[in-house]
């Protein structure tokens, strides 16, 4: 996505009738310019001003993780403590909780929900018939629109304490279970919760990329006679390796983000030791203590964490000779 | 079929037809649950032992119940009226950008483009950002659930490869007859895009709807929560709508529905929206708009 910036190259079709004017100096040319534009810049103002507002300040805002931020004081007045809100925060174990938890769950959904859009795409792509091939896309694609509270509700509605199995179970005369509130089993949890929510909308880019294989390839590897699995093996999975290693990046860049709502929502019926991930961590220790510093350097934290993953993972991507996120590295 | 393709196996076809409906079935059981559910009597509760998966009698005494005013009412109203206004300024906001940043080489065309995109690869972070929407008064403001997630720079990102992929010669036409380029983006470039443009609105759409962390985080109020935060402490926690009320199953004599019914009528109204406006979306997706906008 990121390599539209590189590609958009210099200032070459200047094709709106002001673009005839002769240049006359940087100056002129920039004024020439801006009568063309003048109306282009206007459009994109909302939008940036937006984004400044909301993500750039609140980027510069990080600062008070270098503090002892009061609000009653703001930033300006509040003192500087220099690192040691990150000291405390690498002595805090539950904050070491928190990431092995996120760590953990990442890890697990990597081997238990990466792969399930890949297969889900390979099969649907092989049935032959174009109606039913539709219709299932539409109903797997549905639930990535429904919000964590509603899969949530309907998990617990199914499997929880007063859910579907428990009394079905208990009307056959055996012990009712709530997986809902089972930290041992959390993990599984979520990861089924985030396949059900999202795996059929992950296969669509597999579906897109699938569509992208040659067809002859598979016409003359048939001829030669390679089986359906072989087939598979030699051409499918390699016409999808340039996509599952662009989503991996993407992954392992996001691999701090579990997402926020789905922990946080079901953290208090599982407990803080299996469910408190690092973004409910960060939210539940300053909305309870107020210790605004110290969250922000948690967030701060989080963040450079991620971002360092995404460049190293970009990088390892362009060793392997593929593309990655970004061209230039 | 091709015809250098092996005629597949009974079993191969049947073990594939039997994984499909399982998805299927996966997907869809537990809505068709839920809704059946929300529409039976106390009897069909009382027989089910709850939850109900076989059609008894049906009625519509949860909905009723419902919309005769109170808290579900005023939670739909205002999930309502944030995401019609949310997704009209989104949508306004993200195409006047998309076509701003459409044409390389416009003055400070990269650098701008560089902002957007930047915000891709580090988030703020929640603490600084609560800071900063308490800071300029949001706080308990409706404003707080629209304007800091307005522009997304995914949809922008999408919607101009899209604008780009226009021909520039049907723009310049309408320039040279000296149209604004308001103008073109209005009367050329929107009627053109109708398929990304529908995809766009609905992305943002459900993401008002389903916006539920912002009104935890901003909203303090509880008479101002949107339906998704009813929907968890009602449903989810368990809170019973009828507090005081007890075990009571009447209120003035009037026989209430059952308790299970009204939690899954609230279930149904924060699902309805999303299902009634995805199958008039949902040919874009099949059609692959989102994924060509990526790949340009």
């Amino acid at each position: 996505m990121l390599e539209q910036a590189e590609r958009s190259g210099p200032a070459g079709d200047l094709t709106s009738p002001a673009g005839t004017g002769r240049r006359r100096g940087k100056a002129s040319a920039l004024r020439v310019r801006l009568r063309r534009d003048w109306q282009l810049l206007l459009m994109v103002f909302p939008a940036i001003g937006l984004l400044l507002l909301f993500h750039y300040v609140p980027l510069l805002g990080n600062v008070i993780a270098f503090q002892e931020y009061s609000p009653y004081v703001g930033i300006g007045d509040s003192p500087w403590v220099g690192l040691a809100n990150f000291q405390w925060l690498l002595m805090d174990e539950s904050f070491w909780q928190a990431t092995l938890n996120t760590l953990f769950i990442t890890a697990f959904q990597l081997i238990f929900y990466f792969p399930v859009p890949i297969a889900l795409a390979i099969l649907l792509d092989s049935v032959a018939s174009r109606r039913l091939r539709m219709l299932i896309q539409n109903i797997v694609y549905m639930p990535h629109f429904f919000s964590w509270v509603l899969v949530v509700t309907l998990f617990q509605q199914m499997f929880g304490g007063a859910g579907l199995l428990a009394q079905t179970l208990r009307a056959n005369g055996y012990q009712g279970v709530d997986i809902m509130t089972n930290p041992d089993t959390f993990v599984m949890l979520v990861t089924a919760e985030s396949v059900w929510k999202d795996a059929g909308w992950g296969m669509i880019i597999f579906l897109a990329a699938l569509a992208a294989i040659d067809q002859n390839l598979y016409e003359a590897s048939a001829v030669d006679g390679a089986s359906r699995w072989r087939r598979l093996w030699h051409i499918t999975l390699p016409g999808l390796r340039p996509v599952i290693i662009l989503l991996l990046i993407l992954r392992l860049g996001d691999a701090l983000n579990v997402g926020f709502e789905q922990f946080f929502l079901q953290r208090d019926a599982v407990g803080r030791d299996a469910a408190e991930v690092l973004d409910t961590f960060v939210y539940w220790r300053t909305m309870l203590t107020g210790e605004w510093s110290y969250g922000a350097a948690a967030g701060l934290v989080k963040g450079l964490v991620g971002l360092i993953l995404i460049l190293v993972a970009n990088k390892l991507a362009h060793r392997f000779g593929e593309q990655g996120i970004y061209k230039r590295s | 079929m091709n015809v250098w393709e092996e005629k597949p196996s009974r079993l191969g076809r049947l073990a594939k037809g039997a994984i499909l409906t399982a998805i299927a079935v996966c997907v869809l059981f537990p809505l068709y649950m839920v809704v059946l559910t929300s529409l039976s009597t106390q009897d069909a509760v009382a027989r089910a032992g709850g939850l109900v998966t076989v059609p008894g009698e049906l009625s519509l005494g949860a909905y009723q119940e419902l919309f005769s005013g109170g808290v579900v009412s005023r939670a739909a109203m205002v999930s309502v009226g944030i995401t019609v206004v949310g997704t009209l300024i989104s949508v306004t906001v993200t195409a006047l950008a998309a076509y701003g940043l459409s044409r390389p080489g416009s003055v400070m065309h990269r650098p701008l483009l560089f902002l957007v995109l930047l915000t891709f690869l580090f988030s703020p972070g929640i603490i600084p950002k609560y800071l900063l929407v308490s800071s300029i008064g949001l706080i308990d403001s409706y404003w707080a659930l629209i304007l800091p997630g307005a522009v997304a720079a995914f949809n922008l990102v999408v919607m101009r490869a899209f604008f780009m992929s226009i021909p520039q010669e049907v723009m310049d036409s309408a320039r040279i007859d000296g149209a604004s380029e308001f103008t073109v983006l209005r009367r050329i470039v929107l009627p053109m895009s109708k398929g990304v443009t529908a995809v766009i609105a609905m992305l943002y759409a459900v993401g008002y709807w389903n916006n539920f962390f912002d009104a935890v985080l901003y909203l303090n109020d509880n008479a101002k929560w949107p339906l998704q935060m009813v929907l968890r402490q009602y449903v989810l926690q368990g809170q019973s709508m009828f507090v005081g009320q007890g075990g009571d199953t009447t209120i003035a004599g009037r026989a209430l529905p059952p308790d299970l019914a009204i939690k899954m009528s609230i279930v149904v109204v924060a699902l309805l929206p999303v299902l009634v406006v995805y199958p008039f979306v949902q040919k874009h997706f099949t059609k692959g708009v989102i994924i060509g906008a990526i790949k340009g």
